[in-house]
């Protein structure tokens, strides 16, 4: 496209699908501990 | 849902529902701010949307132009990449009847610590309580609940926090040994995490650390007089020059991978991005430094009149982190980092942090809450490692809470990267864990963009 890029994202419909096993990383134990900072996490079915 | 926004020379929307994020140019981005609010009206006829967005061309730009531009607007909307519909709420009700399972355990291993750090949401680590330290029993039964309560998950989370953990160090040491001894009979894997001030970190710690711990992270707040102004030992006197070569020494022995130098910034160091420069520049290569939690009346709050500067921080902030990346000396900063590609499911985006249900607190004494900020709070009282979660009405209230059960954040376009929030902030701003901590969300409203313009930027250096 010309007048669009558009940066490679994971489908969230798609995700529906198969979403919700539950395994990834609980938020607060990454680094935060006082903000909920989710969109920075991995999937661990994709990793 | 559409949000444009321009940072760094870069045009971008998002197309919130279907997560689709487009770089455009001019042309592109006038056409879709006139686009919006027909689609919001219902109006999804293609002539009408042509009728009024060729209007464009009597402004600025050529008929052809136009025409081109919007063409390839109209090719993303078939493909479900721009003006996607909300398809989620119906996808949470279901979602809220789910069997939760417990999956992370934070270890308030130590109500006790030998900082007197002004800010500290445990007050000196007592928690509004009295000072005590987990018994090696306690946090024994805390493992078997969590392996007991964790259904078929695997990976298992337990951080080690207080207070400061390592006032409790063989305690620490022993349940590690005990979590081990149960992962093979159980199927489960446990991820430990250390979170420290830095004292009491001497070699033997360390070399246990990064045999055992997944994740350490660091507490330290950048510059030293911004340091030692807010954690100081409790005569005073700051502790910067004593940790500094510590953590240095962590970030070196862990390959710069798997901890954090994790510090809090407040209303006395509005210019932040000083501090995180400064991190970076002492070769720390993982970085979070946080606004401060606090209460109104503290004279260190973030106030809404702070909100300019630190929204402009956030942006300096950026461009230095694209900037360092281009030189070769680049840092992760924990706010600005998101994964696109391999994010979570719509699942863990509408649900959050998991507190309450899937993440709990244990204090020393062996009491759960539903996290570490709601420690001390006796309403958020969950149960107990003897008896397990008896309090199932403030559970089912945490399991509850999502994006859709939030009227802020139904209409917020960053409502699928943070997940509605922290519900201790949204309890202790608004009185109600469904509720919001506006200066908060605000200033993740910022990160979120931040950190999506950085992705932009990375994606035209990966072009050169």
């Amino acid at each position: 496209m010309k007048h669009i890029k558009t940066l490679t994202t994971r489908n969230l419909k798609e995700s529906m699908k198969k979403g919700g096993c539950g395994e990834c990383q609980t938020s607060c134990q990454s680094a935060c501990k006082t903000s909920c900072t989710v969109g920075n996490q991995s999937c661990e079915k994709i990793k | 849902m559409i949000h444009q926004f321009k940072n760094n020379g870069y045009n971008i929307v998002m197309d919130v529902n279907s997560g689709s994020i487009h770089v455009v140019d001019e042309i592109v981005y006038d056409m879709i701010s006139l686009m919006e609010p027909l689609v919001k009206e219902g109006i999804r006829d293609a002539d009408t949307i042509k009728a009024a967005v060729l209007n464009l061309a009597d402004a600025r730009y050529s008929p052809e132009e136009v025409k081109e531009a919007l063409e390839e607007v109209l090719a993303l909307q078939k493909e479900g990449q721009l003006f996607a519909p909300d398809i989620y709420e119906d996808y949470v009700f279901d979602f809220k009847n789910r069997q939760t399972v417990v999956k992370a355990l934070c270890l308030h291993i130590a109500h006790d610590c030998n900082l007197a750090c002004k800010y500290c949401f445990a007050e000196e680590g007592e928690y509004h309580g009295r000072r005590a330290l987990m018994s090696f029993e306690v946090g024994k039964k805390a493992l078997d609940f969590l392996v007991a309560n964790s259904g078929s998950r695997v990976n298992l989370e337990v951080d080690f926090f207080g207070g400061e953990p390592l006032m409790n160090w063989q305690v620490v040491k022993d349940l590690v040994a005990y979590g081990r001894s149960l992962e093979e009979p159980n199927n489960k894997k446990f991820r430990f995490t250390l979170t420290t001030n830095g004292v009491l970190l001497d070699d033997e710690v360390l070399e246990f650390a990064n045999r055992e711990m997944a994740n350490v992270v660091c507490s330290i707040d950048g510059r030293k007089e911004v340091h030692d102004r807010m954690r100081p030992f409790r005569k005073g006197q700051g502790s910067y020059d004593l940790i500094v070569p510590r953590f240095r020494k962590v970030a070196e022995t862990r390959n710069q991978m798997n901890y954090y130098v994790r510090g809090t910034f407040t209303h006395y160091n509005l210019d932040f991005s000083e501090d995180v420069k400064h991190l970076a520049d002492l070769g720390f290569r993982q970085i979070s430094v946080e606004p401060v939690v606090a209460q109104p009346q503290d004279d260190y709050a973030i106030r809404k009149e702070d909100l300019p500067r630190l929204l402009s921080e956030y942006d300096k902030l950026a461009r230095e982190l694209i900037q360092r990346r281009k030189e070769g000396r680049g840092f992760n900063f924990f706010h600005f980092m998101i994964d696109l590609e391999g994010g979570p499911c719509v699942a863990k985006r509408l649900s959050g942090c998991g507190s309450g249900t899937e993440y709990l607190a244990v204090t020393p004494w062996g009491d759960f809450y539903p996290c570490h900020q709601f420690v001390g709070q006796e309403k958020f009282l969950l149960g107990n490692v003897d008896e397990g979660i008896t309090n199932t009405a403030v559970r089912d209230e945490f399991k509850c809470c999502n994006v859709y059960a939030k009227d802020k954040c139904r209409k917020c376009f960053a409502k699928f990267y943070c997940s509605g929030g922290c519900a201790a902030n949204a309890y202790n701003f608004s009185g109600d864990i469904n509720g919001a901590y506006d200066i908060g969300c605000e200033l993740q409203r910022k990160r979120v963009e931040c950190a999506i313009m950085i992705k932009a930027a990375e994606s035209d250096m990966e072009e050169c």
